[in-house]
């Protein structure tokens, strides 16, 4: 037999190559910082720079002001009047009526289906179940805005006898669309994660299906869930184009879900591109920006962490 | 209350027979209950996509595949927004491919999933996937354009107008990577997980260094998972608006991208600008249904894609156990 | 603390033996272990194993399951670093130089020690490539001599005669014996000195059981051989010599003959006539 010579291993490569896989490894952990960073940073002229100040001001963003000599003190958001107006209220109180529909109307049909899909469908009809809810969450926000903005506002409208066609309840119904893809895959998750032994025990003590459910199968998902509830609302509050496009954008205070709404997303994304580079309206744009990344960063964790020691609980409790 | 009603009555037959038809009943409210609710996400499916089919149908031709938009967007086709599209995807999982991959891979191969860094990456990656669109559009503005852009611009185009440092399909499409980063390494991840340890140990038992397992098992093992990340990244890319509105999509283009600091047409923001800053709603329906049908098609197709790619993944790894 | 100065010191000694080794390769051993310990964490899985291995003999390592000879073996080739959390002491002669000290690159020692898994672990690639894979990872780029040395490797493995004319096809087309042989033939290719199988019958039908056992009588006259195994009748009928585990433990080491007719520990004795086990 003739010899077989082996060549030495480089150890060069292998150790580039180490090295190339763990540099791309942190794109994620600097993206996340780069991102952190970059839109704090436009944010920062509200609390230093006294031009920006001057109409921007923290205490202008959330008090009521008196624009006008005579007139009442009021929360406006009019950054490109004569008088600039950057008060957060309605952008606030905006997101919130959307989202708070979003929910209403994502949560028990969210939670809902994910019950039934976990508990009682057969294994036939889960297969129907599952590739439906991936394919709503499948389809693009544009889309569902444009069917809000097209189709759902107008049957709403006809149906409900509305003055104004865009609405918090039209965009929080198409946002609930969104979220309910979210809300249903976690709390699903989070139930069928219920180790079968936990299931046994309950069914050996003579309860039914459902009382299984009930009493073991809820309560241990229950954190579960509510993750799945709190990450759907972290998507509600900063899911842009379908608001942008259903909800009217009318920046106004009031307590009625019939009216118009302008979200903290929706503004930004409306207003940003007409923006002076630099400008005062430009920075309270960014600082919107970090407020939507703080919130769903909070909630996202928040959600994460939940999750992690549910999984924990549950699979140490199965083994 | 009921528990009270029970114990008296454990001993009795009759009584015994009745609780158990009431517990029966009971099982049935919350089953039908849910199961209204998902009668009624598949309604509100049906009838939205229901909608759609029918009102793009007729506007599908292949004229309107291949031709610009002609009289301020209310006739002609859509032709530069599907390209402006594919190349955007294109641009886009070339950058979050490599990156994905490889992130997944460490994950996986070189590091224990208790230690530090492991965790730390892993919370920035669900984080990364929960950051709202339109904060990644600030990004790619204030990031790509503003510094990455404008200082390629200062220090080598200091004389002329902004070269680099202005909305583009490449700043468009990292950001858009970015966002999709965390689609490809869960599905990278989720791949490499069902590789079995007796393949890594047959290459080290062999000679093989852990990069020459990695490229030459690890990689072709995983590449159906790779697949279904990718494709999932580019469904998940072509309908984003959010983040490209500010950082390279334009309303209209007499002229298709050819350089990578061009700007594009895209088919969402198309039918976002239709929607909204219509003068005519009316005369731009058809075309904007059109649009709309054509974005779902693609969206839809890369989706199907997937998950079939990935259920084969998943029935060939039962096979083979 | 008196039992770690002693392994010190008995370290110190080995090393001396070590060197003049080095001068003198072994003619009668090609392996041999002295003092080792080894843990995963903070459990120890062998306490103070000594063994010698003998060249171009069948060295078979029985014992309960969990008793520490899988674990073992894996330390003959450096198997056991990729598992994290390890950690290990002593020392391991190959030829008498220390495989963890005279050797950086551990894949190194993997191709002068080969290693049958077992369960049969072909890669998802065709059977000519699952042959050829060790001899592209060493370098070999001459596809003449990749095509020889996989016809020589197949023919070694007694499987030639059934894949010759389908060595394109995917290994995973082979049924459970073949593919065993074949991940024989695949760790022949690289021309290992010692060849490590962990009990690489214990999947397969009696059938192929035979033919693996067989190949191990044919391969012995060019390879010095270790194998684990759950089966005694296996062990007696392939093995020159036998080492008996137990909890971590070498109890008992010598020719088979020995081992399975007049043990000298009780243990042996009880485990070979299946009292426990």
């Amino acid at each position: 037999m003739e010899q077989l010579i082996f060549k030495p291993k480089s150890r060069w490569r292998e150790f580039f190559g180490e090295k190339l896989i763990s540099v791309n490894a942190f794109v994620a952990l600097i993206a996340i910082l780069l991102i952190f960073v970059f839109i704090f940073k436009e944010a920062i002229p509200i609390f230093v720079d006294d031009y920006v100040k001057e109409d921007a001001s923290l205490d202008k963003m959330v008090f009521k002001q008196q624009y006008y000599e005579g007139r009442e003190a009021k929360w406006s958001w009019q950054p490109n009047s004569e008088v600039p107006k950057f008060s957060l209220w309605p952008l606030f109180i905006g997101t919130l009526k959307a989202s708070l529909v979003a929910m209403l109307f994502a949560i028990p049909l969210g939670v809902g289906a994910a019950i039934y899909c976990s508990e009682f469908a057969s294994r036939r009809i889960r297969e129907i179940i599952k590739p439906a809810i991936e394919m709503l969450a499948a389809i693009p926000s544009v889309v569902l805005g444009f069917f809000a903005l097209m189709v759902l506002a107008t049957a709403l409208q006809n149906t409900l006898g509305l003055t104004f066609r865009l609405n918090a309840i039209n965009a929080g119904i198409a946002l609930g669309l969104a979220v309910i893809p979210i809300v249903f895959t976690v709390a699903e998750d989070a139930m069928t994660s219920v180790p079968h032994s936990l299931r046994d025990a309950a069914t050996a003590l003579g309860a039914n299906r459902w009382q299984v459910s009930l009493t073991t199968v809820l309560p241990a998902a229950i954190p579960g869930i509510s993750a799945g509830v709190v990450l759907g609302f972290g998507r509600a509050v900063g899911e842009t184009m379908i608001v942008l496009m259903a909800s009217g954008n009318a920046a106004i205070v009031s307590a009625s879900f019939l009216d118009s709404v302008r979200t903290f997303s929706a503004t930004i994304a409306a207003e940003l591109a007409e923006v002076v580079f630099g400008d005062t309206h430009y920075h309270v744009l960014f600082m919107i920006g970090s407020l939507l990344f703080v919130f769903t960063f909070l909630i996202n964790l928040s959600g994460d962490i939940v999750l992690t020691r549910l999984k924990e609980r549950l699979q140490g409790k199965a083994t | 209350m009921k528990t009270i009603e029970l114990q008296p009555n454990t001993n009795s037959l009759e009584v015994v027979g009745h609780l158990k038809f009431g517990r029966k009943r009971r099982g049935f409210i919350p089953r039908g209950v849910t199961f209204l609710a998902v009668l009624i996400i598949l309604l509100m499916l049906a009838v939205i996509i229901g909608n759609i089919v029918i009102g793009g149908t007729p506007t599908i031709s292949w004229e309107f595949l291949t031709h610009p938009p002609e009289q301020g967007m209310e006739a002609g086709g859509v032709f530069p927004a599907i390209f402006g599209t594919v190349a955007l995807v294109i641009l886009m999982v070339i950058a979050v491919i490599p990156i994905g991959v490889f992130t997944a891979i460490y994950l996986q191969e070189y590091t224990s999933p208790k230690s530090r860094i492991t965790r730390l990456i892993r919370i920035a990656i669900n984080n990364l996937a929960g950051v709202p669109s339109i904060v990644f559009g600030l990004f790619g503005l204030g990031f790509f354009i503003a510094f990455v852009g404008g200082g390629l611009d200062s220090l080598f185009y200091p004389e002329e107008g902004p070269v680099w440092g202005q909305p583009a399909i490449i700043w468009a499409s990292l950001t858009l990577a970015l966002l999709t980063l965390p689609v490809v390494i869960i599905s990278t991840e989720e791949a490499l997980r069902t590789i079995p340890r007796e393949l890594r140990e047959a290459s080290y038992a062999l000679g093989g260094t852990k990069l020459q397992t990695i490229w030459r098992i690890i990689i072709p093992q995983a590449t159906p998972g790779i697949l279904t990340g990718s494709i999932l990244a580019v469904s998940r890319g072509a309908g984003e608006v959010a983040p490209i509105m500010f950082t390279g999509a334009a309303y209209y283009l007499p002229y298709l991208p050819t350089k990578l600091n061009d700007q594009f047409m895209e088919l969402g923001y198309h039918i976002y600008v239709m929607a909204t800053q219509s003068p005519d709603i009316e005369a731009t329906k058809p075309l904007l249904y059109g649009t709309v049908l054509v974005l779902l098609l693609l969206t839809f197709s890369l989706n199907s894609v997937a998950i079939l790619i990935r259920s084969r993944m998943r029935r060939s790894r039962v096979s083979a156990q | 603390m008196s039992a770690l100065s002693n392994t010190n010191s008995m370290k110190a000694l080995s090393v001396t033996t070590a060197v003049s080794d080095e001068l003198q390769p072994d003619i009668k051993f090609k392996m041999i272990v002295e003092n080792l310990n080894f843990s995963y964490g903070s459990v120890q899985a062998l306490f103070d194993i000594s063994m010698k291995i003998r060249r171009n003999r069948v060295t078979a390592l029985i014992g309960p399951s969990g008793c520490g000879k899988s674990t073992f073996l894996r330390v003959l080739n450096r198997m056991n670093e990729t598992i994290p959390g390890t950690s290990m002491e002593g020392t391991v002669l190959l030829d008498g130089r220390n495989i963890y000290e005279d050797f950086d690159d551990p894949s190194a020692i993997r191709t002068r020690v080969g290693m049958v898994f077992q369960k049969s672990n072909p890669f998802p690639k065709s059977i000519f490539d699952n042959v050829a894979y060790g001899l592209r990872v060493n370098g070999i780029k001459n596809k003449q001599l990749i095509i020889q040395v996989v016809e020589q490797s197949l023919r070694r493995a007694a499987l030639w005669e059934e894949v010759e004319d389908k060595l394109d096809n995917s290994a995973f087309m082979l049924s459970g014996g073949q593919q065993q042989r074949l991940c024989i033939a695949r760790a022949l290719a690289i021309r290992p000195e010692v060849i490590l199988m962990d009990e690489p019958a214990s999947a397969l039908d009696p059938i192929s059981t035979a033919k693996i056992e067989d190949l191990i009588g044919e391969l012995r006259k060019h390879y010095t051989i270790v194998i684990v195994t759950h089966n005694m009748q296996q062990a007696a009928r392939v093995s020159d010599h036998t080492g008996f585990f137990y909890e971590g433990r070498l109890i008992e080491y010598g020719p088979t003959k020995q081992i399975f007719t007049r043990p000298a520990k009780k243990k042996t004795e009880d485990y070979v006539t299946g009292r426990f086990g």
